[in-house]
């Protein structure tokens, strides 16, 4: 019964789903869906805050190794939530001064905007720059030319590494705009490389992806597939 | 252990090294000279500016925002570039955002662009921030059809009944253009699928380096203008500095009493030529002009723009010298691969 | 003088006589044209509402007819926005006005500074317009009173028009003009013709158009579920080998004879996310040799729905393999939702715990290359599964094994090795054969079409763009 039912809902909503995008005036029914899986997303978020805190509560109590870490996890989560939650330090709106809590929480200024500017915006934006650590010795690394399509790729990415700076259009300034070899050019090449055969490639793959994502929905729809509520069979 | 060996085990902190060396030291010397490099645009990043730019003055464009701080090195300077060119060719702009931290994203480029570079533009008439809406490609699907649906109140709560530039907005319909600065999910493709082609709405997009391939195949026809990534930021700024340049020059001739026509000319030939600017301030033509417009045409041909609005060609420096490096490592990686290949293949 | 006898005796009558049919001749050179009779507007059946045909009768002995405008009038949100705009207009105009005279005051008379006089002049146009907040005189209507919207101008040749994205809570009327060309090359229109009933483009039951999309989904569909029930029957299937699935045995025991963990990442986004659900699905598998390997298994998540599943999954497959006791719920956990938050937990723990295999498999962003490279800076087998188009090259650079795109939906049914799975693997392979040659025939017969400039090639191909492949 605990896998029968889920098995069910799962048939029936995706049937009814896929029949209401052929009658118009069900196809709002869709997005009342997602408005649900929203719902449901964010009860669930209480599953999620309790595994993190017993989580790093255990650590700590165990004193296991980085306990330390922990205790900064869940010192920083209640903080900000406490400052998000009951709006700590935010002035009441203009137009409303005797409402305590009217004012805006994002407001410039107030303990949640300077966590969000001074701690999270730098953290994020650091994580997000190692990108460009890592792509370097990745290209060190594993961009060999083993064979021919690899000659092929490598001669690809160097005129659009050249084709995305000033470097690629120095190199190939004398080629004349207007004439009949233009299109050697590195910057235009690099352009007609992104619009043609990385475009045809892209298409290629995407519509691999739409089978495949065709072939799993229907296997779930049916049950054939099941183990992603466990077990499998 | 000769060289080869060594490249081949080398330790991955020397390559981090020498890739923050890559960035960094252009940034510093950058920092230091305020010098860039030129950019040429190309005519995708020309189409962005086109679009906005052949909008009657006081059009009104949808500026999405749906980003957040970890793409704002990409994003940031196409967005402080979108806001420079609707602000001075005076659209009106209507901003929201599909990412929870979009609402900072707007908060931040509009209070530094607008508030730094045009005070006078007012809040509710010339420009208004609709915040933040959660539901991802529904909030797009609804507003399509009905506007106030989701966006009853601004960002500020004020009732959008009581915001003037919002009088005549039912519908995404009422737009004359959509702007939409993304860096994954919600945000172009969605903007394509259920905006701009069941509507035929010009769209103009800025999108990071990896989204940009998926997004060529909809340009012209679903997509007419697209930025990919910081070069294209780069040359769309560089087209919009220039334009603004020339465009406040020209305002300031034909105050003088300059005729149009030849404003124009000579904005166009002072752009391309700053010093210009100030013998033709001592010729005969100039002589209905006052000595304060005189002096304020000179300042605007020669004055340095502002760091604020060169973030992207700034960052073109990195740019060249760790594209640069990431080559110089590849030839280096397969030197090593082939070396080593013979050396075994010897043995 | 006497008159000469040829030259006819002139009347006052017949003097009026010429002028009145030169006058004739005149107007009829300059008369309108005529305008278009029996126009009718019907709402277009069978459609998902928002469209509706209107036809007419094209006007006989029409010199120079150059076409056909159909006009429509406005719906209740139109006219509201007109009405908006007029009096924005309006009070721009008052604003501009009264922004000018301040701004001339101020610079002329009082001498103050253009810039302070500027942001002065701005407050009193502001104020100018506070007490005219609804004093338009509204624009002139057009034919029959109403306000018209142009819909469309069509060929001479056309006595239709389907007009498309109506509202489908307005009723609409429908007007056509004639357009004729004159012999100076003036263009020319006619009165309007009259107005049709009041037409509610209602939406049916059934789309007609979406039909071209169910006979494709019936055909893919229909291919999958054949060769499920062709495997059920017992015949043999020949799946080509995937790489990283067969690493997938290789690389538990590596971390069982290693003693190190195995780390398995399902993406990160939620379970409404098909790639989500396929990681998950793959988690089981996976979970289950680990079992039997006695190998520990560590799922970090970023969605605490995925926790869910991924516990019940994992604790299945513990089951399965006969090995509850070393089944601990606390190694699935939920770390954050912030994207760049997981990031940095799970490099660290990659680090800290010296996975021997890591597992990326499900729907990654900018992170994926972050995660790799840490993996790969540890010495750990790596196998990474996506269908994120711009996630692929990273994990094909720094992975040692990487499923593309339907590779990874098909893992589920490869680990699995039962022939309803392999079945449906098979049956997408037809659909892409079915694709892969609308695509050859479709671009064959685009390419003939425009070559040899056949019009019934043309109308077949638009025919199918418009329809099929816009449904």
């Amino acid at each position: 019964m605990k896998r029968l039912v889920p098995i069910w809902i799962t048939a029936i909503v995706g049937v009814v789903l896929i029949v209401a995008n052929f009658l118009p005036g069900a196809r709002s029914w869709g997005e009342e869906a997602t408005t649900w899986f929203g719902i449901i997303a964010a009860v669930a978020f209480v599953l999620g805050g309790g595994s993190l805190l017993k989580v790093h509560l255990k650590k700590i109590s165990d004193r296991n190794s980085g306990w330390a870490y922990s205790l900064i996890v869940l010192g920083t989560f209640s903080a900000t939530l406490a400052v998000g939650l009951f709006k700590i330090g935010v002035s009441p709106n203009p137009a409303f001064p005797d409402v305590p809590w009217s004012g805006d929480v994002q407001g410039q200024g107030t303990p949640f905007w300077w966590v969000y500017e001074y701690v999270f915006k730098p953290l994020t934006a650091t994580m997000f720059a190692m990108l460009a650590f890592y792509i370097a010795s990745a290209a060190f690394r594993a961009f060999r030319a083993k064979n021919f399509e690899a000659v092929l790729l490598l001669g690809t990415a160097f005129i659009i590494l050249l084709g995305r700076t000033f470097a690629g259009y120095f190199l190939t300034s004398w080629i004349p705009v207007d004439g009949p070899f233009s299109g050697l050019r590195i910057e235009e090449m690099s352009v007609y490389i992104m619009q043609v055969f990385n475009t045809a490639g892209n298409r290629a793959i995407i519509i691999g992806i739409a089978l495949g994502i065709a072939s799993t929905s229907l296997k779930i729809l049916m049950g054939l597939d099941r183990s992603y509520l466990g077990g499998g069979d | 252990m000769n060289l080869i060996d060594r490249m081949a085990n080398i330790d991955r902190r020397w390559i981090f090294l020498m890739m923050g060396l890559a960035v960094g030291i252009p940034i510093i010397v950058i920092g230091l000279t305020g010098r860039t490099l030129p950019e040429k645009a190309t005519p995708l990043a020309q189409a962005a500016f086109d679009v906005l730019d052949d909008l009657e003055p006081g059009s009104k464009i949808l500026m999405a925002w749906d980003f957040d701080p970890a793409s704002e090195g990409e994003l940031g300077p196409m967005a402080t570039s979108f806001i420079n060119q609707c602000a001075r060719k005076g659209h009106k702009m209507y901003f929201i955002a599909l990412w929870p931290v979009g609402a900072q994203m707007i908060r931040s480029s509009t209070s530094r662009v607008i508030g730094g570079y045009y005070p006078e533009l007012v809040y509710g008439e010339d420009w208004v921030d609709l915040g933040f809406k959660a539901g991802n490609e529904a909030v797009i699907k609804t507003i399509v059809t009905d506007f106030e649906q989701y966006f009853p109140t601004d960002a500020r709560g004020t009732a959008v009944g009581s915001i003037p530039m919002m009088s005549g907005i039912s519908s995404l319909a009422d737009f004359d253009a959509i702007v939409n600065a993304s860096a994954g999910y919600p945000g172009s493709k969605e903007w394509v699928l259920y905006a701009a082609t069941p509507l035929k709405m010009p769209l103009v997009i800025g999108c990071t380096g990896v989204q940009a391939p998926q997004m060529y195949p909809y340009v012209p026809i679903q997509v007419q203008g697209l930025l990919g990534a910081i070069k294209g930021a780069a040359e769309y700024e560089s087209i919009v500095n220039n334009w603004v340049r020339e465009d406040r020059m020209r305002e300031t001739l034909e105050t003088g009493g300059v005729p149009d026509a030849q404003a124009e000319t000579l904005a166009a030939g002072f752009l391309a030529d700053p010093g210009a600017a100030e013998t033709w301030t001592t010729g005969a033509e100039a002589a209905s002009m006052s000595p304060a417009a005189k002096t304020d045409l000179i300042t605007l041909a020669t004055e340095p723009t502002p760091g604020i609005f060169l973030e992207a060609q700034r960052r073109m420096g990195p740019q060249l010298v760790a594209h640069l490096l990431m080559i110089g490592l590849i030839i280096a990686g397969n030197v090593v691969f082939f070396a080593t290949r013979r050396r075994g293949g010897a043995r | 003088m006497k008159r000469p006898p040829s030259l006819p005796r002139s009347t006052p009558l017949s003097a009026l006589v010429a002028v009145l049919s030169m006058l004739s001749i005149a107007t009829a050179a300059f008369a309108a044209p005529p305008a278009p009779t029996d126009v009718v507007a019907k709402d277009l059946p069978a459609d998902g509402g928002g469209s509706a045909l209107v036809t007419w009768k094209i006007p006989v002995d029409v010199e120079g007819l150059e076409g056909f405008q159909v006009w429509r009038t406005e719906s209740v949100s139109e006219s509201d926005s007109r009405g908006a705009n007029e009096r924005a207009e309006s009070l721009e105009s008052i604003r501009s006005a009264a922004y000018e005279n301040e701004y001339r005051r101020l610079v002329d008379v009082e001498g103050i500074a253009p810039e302070d006089a500027a942001i002065q002049a701005r407050a009193v146009a502001r104020e100018a317009i506070v007490g005219n907040q609804g004093d338009v005189t509204p624009a002139e209507t057009g034919p029959h009173g109403r306000f018209w919207v142009l819909v469309d101008t069509v060929s001479p040749d056309d006595d239709k028009l389907l007009v498309g994205q109506l509202s489908v809570s307005d009723e609409y009327q429908f007007i056509v003009y004639t357009v004729v060309k004159n012999a100076d090359g003036s263009v020319e229109k006619s009165v309007a013709s009259a107005a049709t009933g009041m037409v509610l483009p209602v939406a049916s039951f059934i789309d007609v158009k979406r039909l071209p999309l169910l006979v494709i989904l019936v055909l893919l569909c229909g291919a999958v579920l054949f060769f499920i029930f062709w495997a059920r029957s017992g015949r043999p299937m020949t799946i080509r080998k995937i790489a990283g699935l067969s690493a997938v045995d290789e690389a538990v025991g590596r971390a069982t004879e290693m003693g190190r963990p195995i780390l398995y990442v399902p993406g990160i986004q939620d379970m409404d996310d098909l790639q989500t659900v396929a990681g998950v699905t793959v988690l089981g598998r996976v979970a289950k040799t680990a079992a039997e390997y006695d190998a520990k298994i560590e799922v970090p998540v970023s969605r605490s729905l995925v926790m869910s599943a991924a516990r019940e999954t994992v604790h299945s497959s513990y089951l399965t393999a006969g090995r509850t006791d070393a089944y601990n719920p606390d190694l699935i956990y939920y770390v954050t939702d912030e994207q760049f938050g997981y990031t940095a937990y799970v490099s660290g723990l990659i680090v800290r715990e010296k996975p021997a295999a890591c597992f990326y498999m499900g729907c990654f962003y900018a992170e994926s290359l972050i995660l790799a490279e840490t993996g790969n800076s540890v010495g750990a087998i790596q196998i990474a599964g996506t269908a994120m188009p711009s996630q692929l090259p990273f994990f094909v650079a720094a992975c040692d094994y990487t499923l593309i795109g339907e590779e990874f939906f098909a893992a589920s049914a490869y680990l699995s090795g039962q022939p309803d799975q392999l079945g449906s693997l098979k049956g997408q392979d037809v659909g892409k054969l079915i694709v892969a040659a609308v695509l050859i025939i479709g671009c064959l017969l685009a390419t003939v079409a425009v070559v040899t400039d056949n019009e019934s090639l043309a109308g077949a191909i638009a025919w199918f763009k418009d329809s099929v492949l816009s449904a």
